[in-house]
């Protein structure tokens, strides 16, 4: 792989060389961290930092301002009967969805996330993608999801890519940038581990695995790869990158899952809603039953709680 | 084997009689026979021993009945020797090609087609071996190399194995040569019997060292010469003579060692060279040559060689 | 960390494995496994009192708490279990058809898989091992390998076409305390397939499981006889191994004992098998998939707490990826858990028995002493029973003791090497020659390299994976002969040619 430059440069040198994944070794390693069993406290502490690391996200063409507000209500209070669960770390939203996101959670600390970038396949021309992040900005986003060119990255423009990234980053100002990478179109972990570091060094602050519009999606071993690109990051500059897999995580168990991962590939510094999230529509409800079913020792039915 | 041979003395001194009858005439002046020296075989040359030791066999048949020839007594240091000029010429025998090993074996079949006439006249004088027996063991011998010669490039394939492991990894299993061998050669057939010893041995790669049969050293420094005239890279075959129960034991002891191959009728020795090889767990091979049907091709079969190779796994995951 | 270490250089941002988010305990229920107060001796098919009149305790290494106690085998002991398996041998397993003695076998493996939570748990107590490799290894890899014998057992002749495979008679085995159950299933499975009868005595810290397997035998009907099962120290040991009824021995232990059994068997004509130990290499480069080979240096070391003859305990690091690979390891190893073996969260259990610890210790004293960096995992030790926390030496040198002696413990040493001929060299500079792995991204090199060593088994860009299907035996000291596959058969026949 050939060494990556920009011509106007990144805050950060990209490695020579992406180290190479082996498949089958990562894979493995994943599923064994999914054997830890995480009982009692450690799984309601576990649950509730879940809920708070949520992107809680619609991103559909059928998105209105009502659909927005019943999520943006659930987001401040997952759950009716405890007001110490919640909130969620982010709302996530198409640009236009933006300001009715920004109205409802105004003042209660909950980010506003906007996709952008002509999400979800990227393929339009730069200048219409960084308009498209300044007006989300404008709107009140203080975080940006934007897309990878997948195009660009299979064949072998990486600059391309760093570049883009790199001017995203510049039109998010303040808000910060989520760089998703699109995972299940990219073929192979080798290509999601370059893609991760060019992302870093292009200057992300979290990196993503998915839209949520393809499959696969988020799966533990692409998170695995993705937080081992943000740990030797770490160790080369001493920043932290955020992480966030999203799409197809639908259950307690599986987010469990994921934060057994992060804690043992990154320790504690990543347990917070600052470095970690769930990119989730339907994730949440499943959690606020587990903690039920912890508080009350009852299995818990779905009709007892919202579906915003 | 034996009763053959006491039942044909006769008939092989007129077999020798006849080759005489074949030299000038008695009434030219007769020439003097130029004897051989004989000397062991070690690093692809003839040497004698370090020791300057020598032992005398006798002829017992033909026109040399009686005459004694001196054989190199090898010593403790021979063995030495030996073995580090074997375990130096390993790599480059064992790191040939199948096709190529397969090659030099054929070629030392050629050789010794073209030499038979003088191994049938040594088994012959050696060991009283009618003209036709002699010439019978070595035509044995030779289909002997030429049949290991055919297994260069083939037992591989058939000891081998694709493993089916449970789980995402390609899986296999080869042979490989050990290192190198240490041959108590039989005492009888001496030459039949050297070639169906060290031939499993050196087609899977390994490099032998060998105490010839005592009984009959000369035969296998013919068949040494053979050797040296074919293209067997020099050291992968060595042949010393003399007591086995003077320079085996050093051999069980070297540490260069890894197997021992004994062909031996001495239960006595073979316990004593078993206990010495327990020092680096050599791996032990034991045959009672009286009981064993030379001419039985189950002599030239896979499982020869594979009293030979290690046997080396690998597994691969298989993922992009 | 203690906090009256000097804080870290400000230069190197350092990961934090702390406290914020702490797995509670979760141990696994033992309620369903009963443990007999006494065991005695499974000879002929019944549970015999030893002639000795002796028993000894089998302890818990992790608590130091008496399991049982089990009953020593003595000469006389030895002679019935022989006299047994002969019986059994001539009158019975070598009459039945093969296929009959196939379905003994599957039924044994079928047995082994409904008894798996069982067996896991006295496998952890007994030896000391985490739940979850008895669970996830130790147990289906048992049941894996009689599944797979039992069905060679009338294969036999197409394994060895035209040698007329046959079965050598009383096979004595003698098994080592690191794989108890596993390590039976792997001497028991192809011994059975190929007819023979067989005596074996499981290690003295560890017989629960092989107990448990006898009764499993009584409960498939085995043939009385065709399985002895007889417990004892090293004594017991030497007089199966030496009886003159045997036709066959096959031992897994260590190299200093397997050499005794060598000797012992000289100019008997007994067939032996010996799977010895190991200071296996383990070899980084510098193109390696570096986070997975981290993983498999870690399970390569401190897998079943290093107890594992085929361990990677010489690590061989590319010089350029040194100082990233050490600092990998340090906090990979920062995340291992140490404790409670019956806890499913555990990575690190118990070492086995007193005496191995106190080897363990010896030889880490010795690489300090000798000059070695030592670096070892941050985790708490247990107040009873026996521990010791998974260790790396860096700054090792060939010829320190801890790079060339079997530790048999928790304790990596760590070399560099600059180029693949320095990496063969120093793999290969060893008597042992039973295992290595190699970590790199570029299949040629990784060919040259598993072409050169001179191991058994090689892993390429993996560690510590077994299979029944897969011939596993070592090289040089470690050892001669193959178990699994149909390499495995061999040692249990006996073949024309």
């Amino acid at each position: 792989m050939a060494m990556v430059s920009s011509p106007r440069g990144g805050p950060y040198a990209l490695p020579f060389r992406s180290p190479p994944v082996d498949q089958v070794y990562v894979e493995e390693r994943a599923v064994a961290l999914g054997k830890r069993s995480i009982k009692k406290e450690t799984k309601v502490a576990g649950l509730r930092l879940a809920v708070r690391m949520m992107d809680l996200t619609t991103l559909e063409g059928k998105d209105s301002p009502g659909k927005v507000r019943s999520l943006c209500a659930k987001a401040l209070r997952p759950l009716d009967t405890d007001p110490t669960i919640g909130p969620v770390g982010a709302v996530c939203v198409y640009p236009n969805m933006v300001p009715v996101a920004v109205e409802a959670l105004k003042g209660s600390g909950v980010h506003v996330a906007s996709v952008a970038t002509a999400f979800p396949s990227g393929l339009s021309p730069l200048p219409i993608k960084l308009e498209d992040v300044r007006r989300a900005v404008d709107f009140g986003a203080d975080e940006i999801d934007m897309v990878i060119d997948r195009g660009a990255m299979l064949s072998g423009e990486y600059a391309r890519v760093y570049d883009e990234i790199a001017q995203t980053k510049e039109a998010c100002g303040a808000a910060h940038l989520k760089v998703i990478l699109e995972t299940g179109e990219l073929g192979t972990y080798d290509t999601v581990r370059h893609a991760s570091d060019i992302a870093m060094a292009a200057g992300a602050d979290f990196i993503k695995t998915s839209t949520g519009k393809i499959t696969p999606a988020a799966t533990p071993a692409v998170t695995l790869v993705m937080l081992e690109a943000i740990r030797d990051f770490f160790y080369a500059t001493g920043r932290r990158i955020g992480m966030k897999p999203a799409g197809g995580i639908r259950t307690a168990k599986q987010a469990l899952h994921y934060l057994v991962i992060v804690k043992e590939t990154l320790g504690d510094a990543w347990l917070t809603p600052d470095l970690f999230r769930f990119g989730a529509s339907t994730l949440l409800n499943d959690v606020l039953m587990q903690l039920e079913k912890e508080r009350t020792g009852a299995y818990q039915g779905q009709d007892y709680f919202s579906k915003d | 084997m034996n009763s053959e041979l006491d039942a044909t003395p006769a008939a092989s001194l007129a077999v020798a009689t006849q080759a005489e009858l074949q030299t000038p005439a008695p009434t030219e002046r007769r020439r003097l026979r130029v004897q051989k020296t004989y000397k062991m075989f070690a690093g692809g040359q003839f040497i004698r021993s370090e020791s300057g030791r020598y032992f005398q066999v006798t002829d017992v048949s033909g026109a040399t009945t009686g005459e004694a020839e001196n054989i190199p007594l090898a010593s403790r240091k021979d063995g030495r020797d030996a073995v580090k000029i074997a375990h130096g010429a390993w790599a480059g025998w064992s790191g040939k090609t199948a096709y190529n090993r397969g090659q030099i074996l054929y070629r030392l079949g050629e050789v010794m087609e073209a030499r038979a006439a003088e191994l049938a006249h040594d088994l012959h004088r050696s060991l009283g071996l009618s003209g036709d027996l002699a010439r019978a063991e070595v035509e044995a011998s030779i289909d002997r190399v030429l049949s290991f010669a055919g297994w260069s490039d083939k037992f591989q394939a058939l000891l081998c194995s694709s493993n089916p492991v449970a789980g995402p990894h390609f899986n296999f299993s080869v042979p490989e040569p050990m290192g190198v061998v240490a041959t108590l050669a039989p005492r009888r057939p001496s030459l039949l019997g050297l070639v169906s010893a060290i031939l499993p041995a050196l087609v899977a790669g390994n490099t032998c060292v060998v105490l010839a049969s005592e009984e009959d050293p000369r035969t296998a420094l013919s068949f040494c010469e053979c050797v040296a005239t074919s293209d067997v890279p020099a050291g992968v075959l060595n042949v010393l003579t003399g007591k086995a129960s003077e320079v085996a034991p050093h051999l069980a002891r070297h540490q260069e060692v890894a197997a021992l191959d004994l062909w031996t009728e001495d239960d006595a020795l073979a316990r004593q060279l078993e206990e010495l090889a327990v020092g680096t767990v050599k791996r032990v091979r034991r045959r009672t040559p009286s009981t064993i049907d030379f001419s039985s091709s189950s002599l030239e079969s896979l499982a020869t060689i594979e009293r030979f190779v290690e046997m080396k796994t690998v597994w691969h995951p298989v993922g992009v | 960390m203690s906090m009256t270490h000097d804080p870290p250089k400000a230069a190197v941002p350092a990961l934090d494995f702390g406290a914020a988010w702490t797995y509670a305990p979760a141990p696994e229920a033992t309620d369903h496994v009963k443990i007999k107060p006494r065991h005695e001796l499974f000879i002929d098919g019944s549970w015999q009192a030893p002639r000795s009149g002796r028993y000894f305790d089998s302890i818990s290494p992790s608590s130091e708490a008496k399991l049982t106690e089990v009953a020593e085998a003595s000469e006389a002991d030895v002679d019935a279990a022989v006299s047994a398996a002969r019986r059994a041998y001539e009158q019975v397993w070598s009459r039945m058809k093969p296929l009959e003695r196939g379905k003994y076998i599957y039924r044994i493996a079928r047995r082994i898989q409904e008894k798996a939570r069982e067996l896991a748990v006295a496998e952890s107590l007994d030896g000391g091992k985490p739940i979850k490799e008895s669970r996830d290894v130790d147990i289906p890899l048992a049941a894996a390998h009689f599944f797979y014998y039992a069905g060679w057992a009338d294969k036999l002749d197409h394994a060895f076409p035209g040698s007329n495979p046959r079965p050598l008679g009383v096979a004595g085995q003698v098994i080592p305390w690191n794989f108890p159950l596993l390590m039976a299933a792997w001497k028991i499975a192809p011994a059975l397939a190929c007819g023979n009868t067989v005596v074996l005595k499981p290690a003295e810290t560890t017989p629960l499981t092989a107990l448990m397997l006898a009764e499993i035998f009584r409960e498939v009907d085995l043939p009385p006889g065709v399985v002895n099962i007889i417990t004892g120290a090293g004594a017991t040991g030497a007089a199966l191994v030496r009886h003159p009824g045997v036709d066959k021995v096959a031992f897994t232990g260590s190299t200093a004992v397997g050499k005794q059994i060598q000797k012992s068997l000289a100019g008997s004509r007994k067939k032996l098998t010996l799977e010895l130990g190991g200071k296996a290499a383990n070899i980084v480069f510098a193109d390696a998939p570096i986070d997975q080979a981290i993983e498999g240096i870690i399970g390569g070391i401190f897998f079943n707490q290093g107890h594992v003859c085929c361990a990677g305990s010489r690590l061989l690091v590319e010089e350029s990826v040194h100082d990233l690979v050490v600092r990998k390891l340090k906090d990979r190893m920062a995340t291992l858990r140490l404790g409670d073996p019956l806890d499913k969260n555990t990575d690190v259990g118990a070492i086995n028995s007193r005496m191995q610890l106190e080897k363990i210790r010896e030889l880490v004293a010795a690489g300090e002493q000798e000059g070695a960096e030592r670096f070892s995992a941050p985790c708490p030790l247990p107040p009873r029973g026996f521990w010791f926390p998974p260790t790396i030496f860096t700054n090792v040198s060939l010829s320190h003791r801890i790079a060339r002696e079997e530790i048999f413990g928790p304790v990596l040493s760590i070399l560099t090497f600059r180029t693949p001929e320095e990496a063969l060299e120093k793999a290969n500079n060893t008597f042992y020659g039973l295992s290595a792995g190699i970590w790199t991204d570029k299949g040629a090199k990784l060919f040259w390299m598993a072409n050169r060593l001179r191991a058994g088994v090689v892993w390429g860009n993996t560690y510590n994976k077994f299979d029944p299907t897969s011939p596993f035996g070592g090289y040089k000291e470690s050892g001669f002969g193959r178990e699994g596959g149909k390499a495995g058969l061999l040692p249990y026949l006996e073949v024309n040619g």
